[in-house]
């Protein structure tokens, strides 16, 4: 049986239309549709319900050593109030899941994995347990609204004290505040843009909705579902488990080098990463120069061979224009080259391009 | 653009109008909305045939591809090229986007009236 997140009555009233997601019934978009809550997050404002995602706090004397040991980037000189992305991988260096990791204070970590993976994620770390560590899945306890787009500050700004808005990218405020709503706010995000992820009460969690919808009525505040949550993030080409990393897809495959930290003391996967050198296949992004759209799960030739397989794709609202990404054999990887995919037995043109397709201007 | 009052429907969303006799399909409105914003179409050429029944084409969504179904078999007589250039024209008004005239119109498929239409998405 799919679960509702505590939002769920907030979107059947604001016109979402629900699909399952994940294992919970969630809008895919509402009435503006895809392409306008898209848009409106690259120019205005969006919010999102992420209630779905899980948490699981990771406590105890040993809590920075298990996280270096269970995630493959380095936690050793995390700071309280910072967080830091990781991939967490098998022993095989595939993907269990990617998640963030927040510091509350030395010894006390919250950690968000995605929905789909949260019971995986909880037994795979009870598994993996060393003595010194507490671990708890506090998913049910927690309502999440994402508020993005270059307004996201300014809305904010309007319901709550600046002592608990966080400053800097990938920073937290552990125990804010938003007209009586006690809260953790951090400056994270899945879209490309500038943005608050905002954790409270799951109770609270249409209460939070509401308020913020009133905040930025002037600003261009709009809901926004999980179409556009895809569209903004692969125009970002941030990677979506289950797309651009799986149990046999590693984090170095995927292009997430930036957090993979080999010079660690082992890590799980360590040594099948170590070995995977050079890589045997890269994630490339795709600009489609042919007619037509790429979806993901379709096969890419280069000169009459199959080199790979596409992982995402769609037209993307703001560049408009039709790209994928795509898992690729190293060998045949150049930027500036062009490929084809089999769209339903009809070859489509690329041109293979750096990632991201999309990156804002700071 | 055609009146959807006029015009003849299929179970899978298509509508089907006639200029003296030539073919000309569509999708429905009630079709557009629910597939979302357009941002891609397939069509045949002109000069292939086209069987009732069959698919023909397809649209593509942000989210998902369809299959546009041929109500009637014939041979394809003109492409709306401007829809190939720009899908969303189908959202902004289905009834003006059409997909294809067919002439030499043989077999057709079972077709609603627009009222059993309207009744029929009613009830989905």
């Amino acid at each position: 049986m799919d679960k509702k997140t505590p939002l769920y009555d907030t979107h059947v009233k604001y016109g979402g239309r629900i699909v399952e997601f994940g294992g919970f019934l969630l809008p895919v978009q509402y009435e503006t549709g895809i392409v306008k809550e898209h848009m409106a997050v690259r120019t205005q404002a969006g919010i999102f319900d992420v209630s779905h995602m899980g948490e699981i706090l990771v406590q105890g004397e040993k809590a920075v050593d298990f996280l270096n040991l269970i995630l493959t980037n380095n936690y050793t000189d995390l700071a309280p109030g910072y967080a830091r992305y990781s991939p967490m991988c098998n022993e095989n260096g595939g993907t269990v899941d990617d998640l963030i990791v927040y510091m509350k204070a030395p010894n006390d970590y919250f950690v968000v994995v995605n929905a789909s993976n949260t019971d995986k994620d909880f037994a795979w770390m009870c598994d993996h347990k060393i003595d010194g560590v507490e671990l708890t899945n506090v998913s049910e306890q927690y309502g999440q609204v994402a508020l993005q787009g270059p307004a996201a500050e300014t809305i904010l700004r309007k319901v709550c004290d600046e002592e608990y808005i966080p400053g800097g990218y990938y920073t937290c405020k552990f125990d804010g505040e938003i007209k009586g709503i006690p809260c953790m706010i951090s400056r994270t995000g899945y879209t490309g843009e500038d943005g608050f992820e905002i954790y409270m009460p799951a109770d609270k969690a249409a209460d939070m909705w509401e308020l913020l919808i009133e905040a930025g009525k002037d600003d261009g505040l709009i809901p926004c579902a999980l179409g556009a949550r895809d569209t903004l993030r692969m125009e970002a080409a941030m990677p979506l488990y289950g797309h651009e990393l799986e149990e046999d897809i590693s984090p170095k495959t995927a292009g997430l080098g930036f957090a993979i930290k080999m010079d660690k003391p082992d890590f799980i996967g360590k040594a099948a990463l170590e070995a995977d050198t050079p890589l045997k296949q890269r994630r490339v992004g795709l600009k489609v120069t042919g007619r037509g759209i790429v979806r993901e799960h379709l096969d890419v030739y280069k000169d009459g061979k199959i080199i790979g397989h596409t992982t995402s794709g769609t037209k993307l609202p703001y560049l408009d224009g039709a790209y994928a990404m795509a898992i690729v054999d190293s060998d045949a990887r150049e930027i500036g080259s062009s490929c084809e995919v089999d769209v339903r037995g009809r070859m489509v043109e690329c041109e293979m391009v750096k990632l991201p397709f999309y990156k804002r201007e700071k | 653009m055609f009146d959807p009052k006029e015009l003849k429907y299929t179970k899978d969303d298509e509508w089907l109008g006639y200029e003296g006799d030539i073919a000309v399909v569509g999708i429905s409105d009630y079709a557009q909305h629910e597939l979302g914003d357009l941002v891609f179409v397939n069509l045949p050429e002109v000069g292939d045939e086209v069987v009732a029944g069959e698919a023909f084409g397809d649209v593509e969504s942000v989210k998902a591809v369809a299959d546009v179904i041929s109500p009637v078999s014939g041979i394809v007589e003109e492409i709306n090229e401007d829809i190939l250039d720009d899908a969303a024209l189908i959202n902004e008004d289905a009834y003006a986007a059409w997909f294809i005239k067919v002439k030499e119109v043989g077999d057709t498929e079972e077709l609603m009236d627009a009222d059993a239409y309207d009744a029929y998405c009613a009830a989905r």
